[in-house]
């Protein structure tokens, strides 16, 4: 059962990477406290993305002749993970890098590439994902955005894409858009465009959300212009195109790192006050053993991709098991602190654990909910 | 050596010696059929696969035979063939015959699931081993033996077993019809069998991590999160199969069964647990760091 997904070391030629990493981290975010390192991918700050890609670690599996590294996807791991369990702020490169670099150097024409790929791995370009619309979500073959041919190669554009995380900020967003047919062709139709953020017609709201961030946008086209060059990869192969995409996104050490700002601090306030008690250990025990079966499941799936692969349904078996230990640990260390009432806890934690505690919801809805990634697996598992 | 060389023979013996029928005659306490059972075993040689060449064994590494142990659970095996391998290449002079371990620091409730049907007990402590036995005798541990490595054995048994429940739920789901179609296209039915497959992805891969690093930190975590799977797949095995699993001619019992008495073998999981959460708030390192340093083993992690 699942043969394919076979265990896997990481290979030790990537610690030059990470001892790189860890310079521009005591360089830029020393003194970033844990609340907001908590943030992590959705914290926003493009002078440290540019500093990583002027060290040489962004398009670490984009060939050089695009300015990339060339080192494939575990080196990739390698720095994503140092990157992560430091809660480091690595939204304004994090989609460039992960997803649409690949896309584009995958399914781009030569001068999409030239134009995109060294400015991804300078850190210079920006990009976001337009998928969900208001009438699709989870069915995200019900998007009605619709881009038509304008006569003189281009395109022009009509729609609104919402929960498009960081969109305020970005420089482009490729969009997943309705290129011909109706919403009852489903997934046939539809295509990936380039979408130049500044260009008239786009108009781009942030959404508060629930902990008083704003990271998630809506993005309204109003007839945008684009040129014929907006089209990446086939027209019409937009499902097969978002498809690979999606393992991309979902298969990465993000999806179990999300708290782990968290269990650190707790950590360190269990040492500081000496508990050493059977709960505490069985505890910091249980959120160990898990997060290490999990590494070794994230590693399994870089493996995948690192052969090549587009591993879709061990991804999402990453995701959802991932995505539930991440909700767990502000859960059950809440309840921890507050059964111990004699000791004193640290402001700098309880923030932490409250930004933690009202975002985790999202962790099973971003990049596919909890119970789409369980269909995929059953459909893995020959269901259906 | 390949794995795949061993794993297929291996396999296709357990196929020829360990069908359902065998399994049961020896449960039910058929000294011949568990004498017919091991005299196949022991004629394989896979008996000394961990004993060093030098004392005529075949020198392997846990993480060459991982994939032999949790076929073991596949298959139900009701014999300490894991135990009696990690005996024979402790001992310098191993007995001949079924070598169960048992670990008193890991608890008592279970701790000996192969002593009805073992000829000698190795009593596996930190402190030393001891055969419970006519050949008896203490011997000071090889460097790296411990409780923790009986406890892998039956992490290992709790993969196996869990695939071939996941196995059995899923052939089940397929076929069975209620409400004009198969139960499989219900999506509760669904959603249960993709938790299960998470949870035997993580056990495999977790206790193929133990067997390629086989500290006490990393044998733990395998076992903590082996054992914490194990209840939960027998009953969502149980909830997809219905009421035909619960008779003792389905074969679900002897993986379900099997499945509960190897969470509680030579520790559950909050016995693990405890033992990996002292090792990690020993150290101050960041969570990160500490699991590769300590469960991967990786260079320059701390």
């Amino acid at each position: 059962m699942f043969e394919s997904f076979g265990w896997a070391r990481l290979p030790d030629s990537d610690a030059d990477l990470r001892e790189r990493v860890r310079a521009v981290v005591r360089e830029q975010i020393a003194d970033l406290p844990p609340d907001r390192r908590a943030r992590s991918w959705m914290g926003f700050d493009a002078t440290f993305s540019r500093r990583l890609g002027t060290a040489g670690l962004l398009g670490l599996t984009l060939p050089a002749e695009y300015g990339g590294q060339g080192r494939g996807a575990f080196a990739r791991f390698a720095v994503v993970e140092e990157l992560l369990a430091v809660g480091a702020p690595v939204a304004a490169h994090w989609i460039a890098d992960r997803q649409s670099a690949p896309l584009i150097l995958h399914y781009g024409t030569e001068a999409q590439k030239a134009r995109h790929l060294p400015a991804i791995c300078r850190g210079e370009q920006l990009f976001c994902i337009g998928m969900s619309e208001p009438e699709a979500g989870s069915d995200l073959a019900a998007v009605r955005s619709r881009a038509e041919r304008d006569g003189v190669g281009g395109w022009r554009l009509s729609g609104q894409k919402i929960w498009t995380t960081g969109a305020q900020h970005f420089d482009y967003m490729i969009a997943l858009v309705r290129t011909s047919g109706s919403a009852d062709d489903r997934q046939r139709g539809l295509s990936q465009l380039i979408v130049d953020l500044k260009a008239p017609g786009v108009t781009i709201r942030p959404i508060a959300d629930l902990t008083g961030d704003e990271h998630f946008c809506e993005v309204f086209f109003e007839d945008v212009a684009l040129g014929p060059d907006a089209l990446i990869g086939e027209e019409g192969a937009g499902w097969a195109q978002v498809t690979a995409e999606l393992a991309f996104e979902r298969s990465g050490p993000e999806r179990i790192y999300s708290s782990v700002v968290l269990l650190d601090a707790w950590i360190a306030h269990l040492r500081a006050a000496g508990r050493s008690d059977d709960a505490a250990l069985a505890l910091v025990g249980e959120l160990t053993a898990r997060m290490a079966a999990l590494r070794t499941m994230s590693i399994a799936c870089t493996a995948r991709l690192a052969e090549g692969d587009s591993p879709v349904v061990e991804a999402s078996l990453v995701k959802d098991l991932g995505t539930r230990f991440e909700q767990d640990v502000p859960r059950v260390i809440a309840d921890a602190l507050a059964g111990h009432k004699g000791e004193a806890v640290a402001p700098e934690l309880l923030r932490t654990l409250a930004y933690l505690t009202q975002i985790a919801p999202s962790f099973s809805l971003r990049g596919g909910t909890r119970e789409v990634l369980r269909g995929i697996i059953a459909r893995g598992l020959g269901l259906r | 050596m390949d794995v795949a060389e061993l794993a297929a023979p291996f396999e296709r013996m357990l196929e020829e010696l360990c069908p359902p029928p065998a399994v049961r005659a020896v449960e039910a306490g058929d000294t011949g059929a568990a004498q017919a059972m091991w005299a196949g075993f022991a004629a394989s040689g896979f008996l000394d696969a961990l004993v060093p060449e030098a004392r005529g064994g075949a020198g392997l590494a846990l993480a060459d035979i991982a994939p032999l142990l949790i076929a073991l659970g596949r298959h139900a095996v009701p014999l300490p063939v894991g135990q009696t391998m990690l005996a024979r290449a402790w001992l310098d002079a191993p007995p001949d015959g079924r070598i169960a371990l048992a670990t008193p620091e890991a608890g008592i409730f279970g701790a000996e699931p192969f002593r009805l049907v073992a000829n000698h007990v190795l009593v596996v402590d930190s402190g030393g081993l001891t055969i419970e036995s006519a050949l008896s005798g203490a011997q000071l541990p090889p460097s790296g033996a411990g409780p923790h490595l009986a406890a892998l054995i039956a992490a290992a048994a709790i993969a196996g077993a869990s695939e071939r429940v996941l196995a059995l739920a899923i052939d089940h789901a397929n076929t069975r019809v209620q409400f004009g179609k198969p139960v499989g296209r219900q999506q509760a039915v669904q959603h249960m069998l993709a938790v299960m497959a998470e949870q035997v992805v993580a056990v495999r891969l977790m206790v193929e991590q133990a067997c390629a690093v086989p500290n006490l930190a990393s044998c733990a975590a395998a076992k903590a999160v082996a054992s914490a799977a194990a209840a939960d797949m027998a009953e969502a095995a149980h909830a997809v199969i219905g009421a035909i699993g619960i008779s003792a001619e389905h074969d679900l019992q002897l993986y379900t069964r099997r499945l509960h008495a190897m969470r509680l073998a030579h520790g559950s999981e909050s016995h693990w647990q405890r033992v990996l959460g002292a090792l990690r708030l020993a150290s101050d390192a960041p969570c990160v760091d500490w699991l590769r340093a300590e469960i991967f083993a990786e260079v320059g992690a701390l």
